[in-house]
């Protein structure tokens, strides 16, 4: 054997795991995506009292597959004037800058996709605001008066709030003493409580700006499509477009999965250190372990109660297989489970013990995603969207020095800790920056207020 | 030979894409290679196990500086000031400052060959614990032995922040009056 061979045999035996779950994100992650959508077009439906994607599949599940495919046959057109390098490069950009961001996500404990690198929510926060200069450079090159007042916008927007996010992250890392994704959430264990209860303000923090930097409902300002058509991406078509709205989607997952670690405790299940005290030990153990279990059993459940009522036989059918296919997944789920809890010798019993807390992990971790991916979309069918003078008036008059008095006022709290007891440092800084927070909201009203009564006939240049 | 293959990597992209920057006619064009240069420099951060070093590189420098870079290209109209003005002195200025850069490169080549069992082609790799926990010894070394430096950079730093409000404030009262 050459020693070329075996140089890339050693690369492929050392960075297996590590190839794997990078395809696999790669391939998963725009589906997920796609059912994103859909989901918020359902949820959105609901909200307004009507049924949404009903056509394609039952309920619509196959909506997103068609959607892709349409969209891929979709005639590409690149305008006469575009600066075709770029125009090319850029939902590239902001696509890669998603997918690589997640890379250093932990999912679980051990179910990580990179090795636990030591600036691990550095890289997250980093490499996902680098999708930016896509959105920049996309509307700068489509040489089109909507598309370059979008990314002016985008820019103004996510430069403005990336501030507030990193102090409010800076709180939570304040708290956790580290960088490290994995130990961020280790200390979280050892704390004995999720960081959102020590910090709640840092989290309202980080849950506006996340918004505004994934260019969501209420401040979708850089596609405001009853101003600018649809802002950056009005001259993109087809895939390329759907690039965009991929980035855009999985840039939602990893904000909801730095909000998940920061704040909402990562992998870690409810009450991770409640063990039931010695007696009930085994039992809460293996109850918190079949959680996941009974979960997609009885997403398995709904579905062929739900075929029934279905208007097309092969609906009816379509539901009976997804019910069956949740219930074979909830019975592989289900043999580690099993295994572990009875304490199973041998190969098997080893493996799942090594592979059921990953698995268990990345199951509370990506349901708490939802969560926050829900809230989004909750704010967005809710909320009307902000003027962008409002905008900025909310970034740089309340949400940047909230979040600095934020950071001080989880510093004064852990120094106080010793003295007053945790939750009394708590309640007591955090009713500090609450009474912050209240000031600087009367000041913006009584500074907007005073302006548009003096100067009511100034126009903003960025208001499009 | 991992190292080797992506130090080469990393470097043949910065030094293409910086050529590639200084070359090209359009200044977004330019924008954009300068970014892939701030990235492939990245890369070598990270392989000499620099991790934040790396990270800042990126968040401040592609994410900040780059973005803001972007931003003036998008506002303000560059083929205008560029028939009006010739840059006579930049050629002057410019063959001066390539000419010390390429004088310190050799140098440091040079001084490289003298220590032992090192080459002239010395692929930029380190131990893999060399240098952990990176961002605690980095702080923990801004905050004891560099401390002076790093307040006299913030305070410098906060003047230049100061200053910049006074002179925008200055133009657009004059302009609203």
């Amino acid at each position: 054997m050459n020693p070329t061979t075996q140089a890339i045999l050693h690369f492929l035996v050392t960075w297996w795991v590590e190839l794997v779950c990078g395809v696999v994100i790669v391939a998963v992650v725009p589906l997920v995506a796609g059912y994103v959508v859909l989901v918020e077009r359902k949820l959105m439906a609901d909200m307004q009292a009507r049924l949404g994607p009903m056509r394609v599949g039952p309920h619509g599940l196959l909506q997103p597959i068609a959607d892709a495919v349409k969209l891929l046959i979709k005639e590409d057109i690149i305008p006469d004037n575009a600066d075709k390098l770029i125009f090319w490069l850029a939902p590239v950009i902001s696509m890669t800058a998603a997918l690589t961001s997640m890379g250093a996500i932990y999912f679980g404990p051990n179910f990580e996709v990179a090795r636990d690198i030591n600036i691990g929510i550095l890289f997250v926060v980093g490499v996902s605001s680098l999708g930016l200069l896509g959105i920049v450079l996309g509307g700068w090159a489509s040489n089109s008066h909507y598309s370059i007042i979008g990314a002016m916008r985008s820019t103004a927007q996510l430069v403005s709030y990336e501030t507030a996010a990193g102090l409010a992250i800076v709180s939570a890392l304040l708290l956790s003493g580290t960088l490290s994704i994995r130990e961020i959430v280790v200390a979280q264990y050892s704390s004995g409580v999720w960081f959102v209860f020590l910090a709640p303000v840092a989290f309202f923090i980080y849950l506006v700006a996340s918004i505004a930097e994934t260019n969501r409902a209420p401040f979708d300002l850089p596609e405001a499509e009853s101003e600018l058509v649809a802002g950056y991406m009005t001259e993109y078509s087809g895939f390329r477009w759907a690039l965009y709205f991929l980035g855009e989607y999985a840039n939602m997952i990893v904000v909801g999965s730095v909000a998940t670690t920061l704040f909402l405790g990562g992998w870690l299940r409810p009450f991770p250190n409640w063990t039931g005290g010695p007696a009930l030990h085994r039992v809460v153990e293996v109850g918190w372990d079949l959680v996941p279990v009974v979960f997609i059993g009885l997403i398995g459940v709904y579905c062929i109660y739900r075929a029934g009522k279905q208007p097309v036989p092969i609906q009816t059918w379509f539901m009976w297989a997804v019910g069956l296919a949740c219930f074979v997944v909830a019975a592989i789920y289900a043999v580690p489970t099993v295994l572990v809890a009875m304490h199973a010798a041998g190969v098997a019993g080893s493996l799942s013990a090594l592979v059921l807390p990953g698995l268990n992990g990345a199951f509370w971790f990506l349901l708490k995603v939802a969560g926050y991916i829900y809230v989004f979309m909750w704010l967005r069918f809710t909320l009307p969207r902000y003027r962008f003078d409002q905008l900025m008036h909310i970034g740089w008059y309340i949400l940047i020095p909230l979040a600095i008095v934020n950071v001080l006022a989880v510093g004064v709290a852990m120094l106080l800790e010793n003295q007053l007891g945790r939750w009394l440092a708590m309640v007591v800084t955090t009713a500090f920056t609450l009474a912050t927070a209240l000031y600087l909201v009367r000041l913006n009203d009584k500074r907007t207020a005073s302006a548009s009564s003096a100067a009511a006939v100034t126009t903003d240049s960025y208001a499009g | 030979m991992l190292d080797s293959i992506l130090f080469y990597f990393f470097g043949g992209v910065a030094v293409l894409s910086a050529a590639l920057m200084v070359t090209r006619r359009n200044a977004m064009h330019s924008a954009v290679f300068l970014i892939t240069t701030l990235l492939a420099t990245a890369g070598i951060f990270l392989q000499l196990r620099a991790e934040f070093l790396f990270i800042a590189q990126i968040i401040l420098y592609v994410g900040g500086i780059m973005v803001l870079f972007i931003f003036v290209i998008m506002l303000v109209r560059l083929d205008v000031p560029l028939h009006h003005i010739r840059f006579r002195l930049q050629k002057f200025v410019a063959v001066l400052v390539a000419l010390a850069l390429g004088l310190e490169v050799v140098a440091i080549l040079y001084s490289a060959r003298q220590l032992p069992g090192q080459g002239l082609f010395v692929t930029g790799s380190a131990p893999a614990d060399a240098l952990a926990p990176n961002s605690q010894k980095l702080g923990e070394s801004l905050f004891s032995s560099y401390l002076l430096p790093f307040e006299i950079a913030s305070v410098l730093l906060l003047v230049a922040m100061v200053g910049a409000v006074v002179m925008a404030k200055s133009k657009k009262g004059t302009d609203e009056s």
